[in-house]
Parts: C-alpha cells; structure tokens; sequence
C-alpha cells in the first residue's frame, strides 16, 4: 500500500546539518578564518563585492566562507543581505581623477604625466606553479618608492583637448537604480553601466571577447587602466557640508574606440568605460567594450544584430543571480505540469494511433 | 526574529509592492513592473509569490504554501518556515481555514471565498515571451491588443497535433483585454480562475505583479470548433476515490506500476477524513500519512 511522501521539513533540517558538516569539511584541519580569506583571496573577495554591489570586505569574506567557495553563491548571500539595508543618502560622484594608484597603465601612450605604474600585477608573471606556497612560507618585503605627489591626471584628458575624443556631456541628473525601479528599457548609459558593473565576469567577459572577435568589431584601446583607492563623501544635512566616509578601491578602464565621423561631425575617437568595486580589471576592461558596444544607436552605428550590441539581450541575461535561480530551479518539482504533458502527449498518441483511451501498462 | 521587519521586508518595499497589487487589481491582467527585491531565496523558488505575500500579510492573517498542490512539497516547507519566522502569522494546511494561500502550479480543489486571497508563484509572467523574445516587442503588442501571433500558435498546433498542445500555463483572456499567463497550472485549473477570492501574481526575477479581482471573466483561448477543454488523468486517486480532483501519478514499483493520487493534499486528506476510500487507500487514521 502506498503512503504518501511526508517529511519534507525533517530532510531539509537534515541537509543543512550535512551542508555545514561539508562546509567545514576535515576537522583536524585548521579551520579557515574570514580574516585570512579578506586578506589571502582578495580578488575573490573583490569579485563578490563588485558583482554584490555592496562594498564590504569583511562580509564579502564571510559570504564565500558561507557559500564554500562558490562566488556566485557568495554574492547571491550579499546581495540578500544588501537589500534589507536601509538608505541613509546618496554619496558625491567619486573623483577617479583623485585616486591614489597602485596601478595606472595606459596602452596608447608610452609615458604620461603619473608615469607608468605597474602595481601588483599578474601580468607578466610566468604562470609556474609556485610549489613552496604549499609549505607555508614568508614572502619577501617587496621594494617601495616614495608615493606621487599630487593627483594623477586622466590620460583621456590629454586627448580632449585636441578634441580628438568625445565629450561625454556633464549632467547632474540623478542616475537611475536598477536595484530600487524595475528595469525600463531602453535604458539610458548609467543604467546600463550600472547592470554592468554588477553583472557576471564570465558573462560579460565572453561578450566583450565576442565584440573584438567581430561581432560588433570596434577596436579598442586601453587609453588608460587605474586601479586605487579613492574617497566617498557625503552631504550630511545636519551638518550642512560634505564629509569623507571613507575609501575604497575601483578598477576603471577607459577604452579609445574608433569612429568614422559623419557628415555633420569630423572623425573623432569614441569611449568606452569601465568602472567596478576592487581590483577587478578583467571585469572593468570587458565592460568597456560592452558598454562601447551598446552605444551602437546613439554614435549612428549599424546594427550587426550581434548579441552585445543588443541592449535587451545583454541586461536581461547579465545578472548571474537572477541567471542560477531561474536556472537551477528546474531542479524544483513540476509534477503538476509533467503530469499535464504527458497526458497530452499520451491523448495526442492515441489519437494519433486511433485508440480511444491510453491504458496503464500493468 | 527581531532582526527583521515584520514578514522581512521593510515598510517602503510593501507600500511599493502593494501600490503595484493595487494597479494590478485596477487593470485585470495588465503586468504591472515593480522594483523587485533580492530575497534570501533564489530567484525561481518563488521570490514574486513571497514578496507579494509579505505586502499582503498581517499579524491576523492564517498563511498557507503548496507546492505542485502539495503542503508538504519541500519549497512549501521552506516558505511556509520562512513565514513563520519572520512574520510569526499563524498557519494551517486546511485550505479553508487559510487567509492567505501562497501557490505553486495548482489551484486548490475547493473552492475560495472572498475572504481569502490566492498568491502565484510565476516564472514567466509574458504570455507571449516564446512567441516573442523581446520585452519592447511583447508590452507593445499587449498595448496594441495584438494577439494574433498566439491565435496562429494555437490554430498550428491544432493542424500540426490535431489538438492545442499546451498542457499548462494555459492561455487566458481577462475581461475581454489582456491575454494572461495564469502561471504554470494545468489548464484542468484553468476554469477556476473566475473565483471569488483576489488572484495576485508575483513574479519576482521578471519584476513583474498582475491580478484578478473577485468574478473576473477568465476564458481560456481556443475556437468554435476546437474548443478548450480541462483535462485531467483519466482515473480517480486511489487514496481518497475523487474522480473529480487533479491528479499526480506516482510510480510504485521497479515494473514501472503506478497509481494516481490527489495532487492537492488538503483536499485528499479531508476527502479521506469524510470517510472516503479509494481503490488502493486504506481508512483514514488521524496523524498517519
């Protein structure tokens, strides 16, 4: 005789006791501390910050310790946590020109005023597995130069004043908040940049990489790439002056793209822009093409139907939280509408076979 | 749980949410876009249904969750815990006894009152979206009333299978206006759809709310000479008899045997309570099964 499931609540409480049995895995190794995970796996934890949209190291590293290691779990925990926070105001726009850089390359010109700064780069590194990180060791104090003195000028500025590059006209309008208003589309720039900001490293990577494999071919150039610490201010009304909060790091790329003028306008150099929480530059280099490549219909571009030009396609399907959920929730039970389905295709059977009523097989 | 608002989000979201159950209400079947929140559950486990049943919910109110029918059903489980934890309401699996009914795929055998509101779990609220990808493209032809690409979708079908073969999330038309998705019900719900309780419909990763207000026309497309049917398995469950509920098919043995039995829980339950048996039940004992 058949009885019905029942204990759904019992084997859910059993799954998380096992889950963070998995989690912690081998007792008799040390356990990892949020501390060591903030400072040793920053780029992980940078990656959960930007895609999390919630600058804070410390829950960042609790959010990937939580989720063992699955980032995109990591940022699903922080981004769940973000929502419930209340609004105290808005910051100043943060001045990227007043960043202090620990990296500031350019790729189009060989030197400029700020000089070249490498910065802690993975770059030119031989990618050798280093086998004496698996003993623990002491690293070496690397060399130190006295820091700049003064801001590091936007090396896309040396280009405006020819006039050879774009302006992006100023605006004080207040930006729109794709986490506080359904998304309208079409969008406007800031909202796009800020669904990119916030969107999937893979999924944005693989669309930029698209646009320089020709679909939607525009040439980029790092004009420059900077990654620092700049300062948040914000009005307080009670006070009735702006006050510092505090820093935090960006990774901004500003992209030189190419135009061919029209007959109104000589030939100039186009933008694209890439701005995101931590040093995060392989995120912020792919979003500077993507966002060029949105930018199709207002430079008088062709539409090559390529996916990054389509606004629609890239917004809709670039947020990785939304992307896992609907994704993974097919795991969920659909008897109800399987068991639709295979009546229908058991009816249209029959039909097809000119019996009246499909009989079990017992 | 103190950390949290009453039903966990905060006052602003729900007046938000709730301005969007109200416009809903005003324009039967119209998707209203609202500013859907992330929720501590993924996206497609139900995010839309929770955040318009945290908008609705007071201490008063007696909460109750189905998945698939189904009160015990895992993600059931896990809303209705979410519930009892952040907003501490009472809740019930007795349809009748329920205030507000969070639903996933079903609609619930017996029939609602006006008492009672009725919350969908929706993952694709655009009827048209798999006739139509784009977003632009479908809110224009709602605007424009133009639903002949749907009617062409329907009439292939029927030259192609000889039937209409949508099984689920069946196509609806409301108060002669919208076409609505009424979320993924079998169609054999479909004819319920007209009931006297409020329908609200939550989607949460597609930012959108719509609803029914109590006795909306609700027809469900089709053509004279093709006309919709409900449809069911053709058997009665064989825990309780019903020959009149919707049924789920389970598979007993490694000879692929199988039986069929009520999806909706409650109502097979009651059914057995009342002292109906059915052809593999045994009589109903309080607490078993």
């Amino acid at each position: 005789m058949y009885v019905a499931v029942k204990g759904g609540e019992r084997a859910i409480d059993n799954a998380h006791a096992w889950l963070a049995e998995e989690r912690r895995g081998d007792t008799s190794v040390a356990e990892l501390g949020v501390a060591q995970i903030r400072e040793q796996l920053s780029l992980a934890v940078n990656r959960v910050m930007a895609e999390g949209s919630l600058y804070d190291p410390d829950l960042a590293a609790l959010a990937i310790k939580q989720a063992r290691g699955d980032l995109i779990e990591a940022i699903f925990l922080i981004r769940a946590y973000r929502t419930t926070l209340p609004r105290f105001g808005a910051s100043h726009p943060v001045e990227t020109s007043a960043m202090r850089c620990d990296r500031r390359i350019s790729a189009t010109f060989k030197d400029a005023p700020g000089g070249q700064v490498l910065g802690p780069t993975f770059d030119y590194t031989h990618r050798l597995l280093d086998f004496k990180l698996a003993a623990e060791g002491e690293v070496a104090d690397a060399p130190e130069a006295p820091p700049q003195p003064g801001p590091t000028p936007h090396i896309m500025g040396y280009l405006n004043r020819e006039g050879l590059i774009e302006d992006e006209a100023p605006s004080d309008a207040t930006p729109p908040d794709l986490t506080r208003e359904p998304m309208e589309l079409p969008a406007d720039r800031a909202l796009r940049l800020q669904a990119l900001t916030r969107g999937d490293e893979g999924f944005i990577l693989s669309l930029a990489y698209s646009t320089q494999r020709g679909y939607a071919r525009n040439h980029a150039f790092v004009g420059e790439l900077r990654i620092g610490a700049v300062s948040v201010e914000m009005d307080i009304p009670e006070l009735g002056f702006a006050i510092e909060l505090g820093e935090i790091t960006l990774t901004e790329c500003e992209t030189i793209n190419q135009f061919k003028g029209s007959k109104t306008e000589p030939p100039q150099f186009t933008r694209g822009y890439g701005l995101v929480f931590g040093q995060t530059e392989r995120k912020a280099i792919a979003m500077a093409l993507v966002d060029r490549a949105l930018r199709w219909k207002e430079l008088g571009e062709e539409d090559q139907g390529a996916p990054a030009q389509d606004e629609e396609f890239v917004l809709m399907h670039a947020d990785n939280i939304q992307a896992t959920g609907f994704l993974e929730h097919i795991k969920l039970p659909h008897y109800v509408d399987f068991q639709s389905e295979l009546e229908l295709v058991r009816k249209l059977r029959c039909e097809a076979e000119g019996s009246t009523r499909w009989e079990a097989a017992e | 749980m103190t950390d949290y608002n009453f039903a966990y989000l905060d006052e602003q979201t729900k007046r938000m949410i709730r301005r969007a159950i109200l416009k809903g209400l005003a324009i039967p079947g119209y998707q209203v876009p609202f500013a859907s929140r992330e929720m501590p559950m993924p996206y497609g486990w139900g995010t839309g249904g929770v955040q318009v049943s945290a908008a609705c919910l007071t201490p008063d109110d007696t909460f109750k969750v189905i998945d698939q029918g189904a009160d015990d059903t895992t993600n059931a489980v896990s809303i209705r815990k979410f519930f009892e934890k952040t907003a501490g309401v009472a809740t019930t699996e007795e349809t009748a006894r329920a205030s507000l009914i969070q639903t996933r795929h079903r609609i619930p055998e017996e029939a609602l009152s006006q008492d009672q509101i009725l919350v969908y779990q929706v993952p694709i609220p655009e009827p048209l979206r798999f006739l139509e990808p784009s977003e632009l493209e479908t809110r224009k032809m709602h605007s424009l009333e133009e639903y002949g690409l749907m009617h062409v979708k329907l009439y292939e079908d029927i030259s192609q299978h000889g039937a209409i073969a949508t099984a689920y999330a069946y196509p609806v038309k409301v108060e002669g206006r919208y076409v609505m998705d009424p979320s993924p019900i079998p169609k054999f719900d479909n004819p319920k759809l007209g009931m006297a309780a409020i329908q609200l419909f939550g989607a949460g990763r597609e930012q959108r709310i719509y609803a029914l207000p109590p006795y909306t026309q609700v027809v469900s497309l089709d053509f004279e000479d093709h006309p919709f049917e409900p449809s069911k398995a053709d058997y009665d469950c064989d825990l309780c008899g019903a020959s009149d509920s919707y049924l789920d098919e389970v598979i007993v043995d490694d000879a692929g045997g199988r039986m069929f039995v009520c999806s909706d829980t409650d109502y097979c339950r009651s059914r057995r309570a009342a002292g109906h048996v059915g052809a593999q039940g045994a009589p109903y004992e309080e607490g078993a099964a």
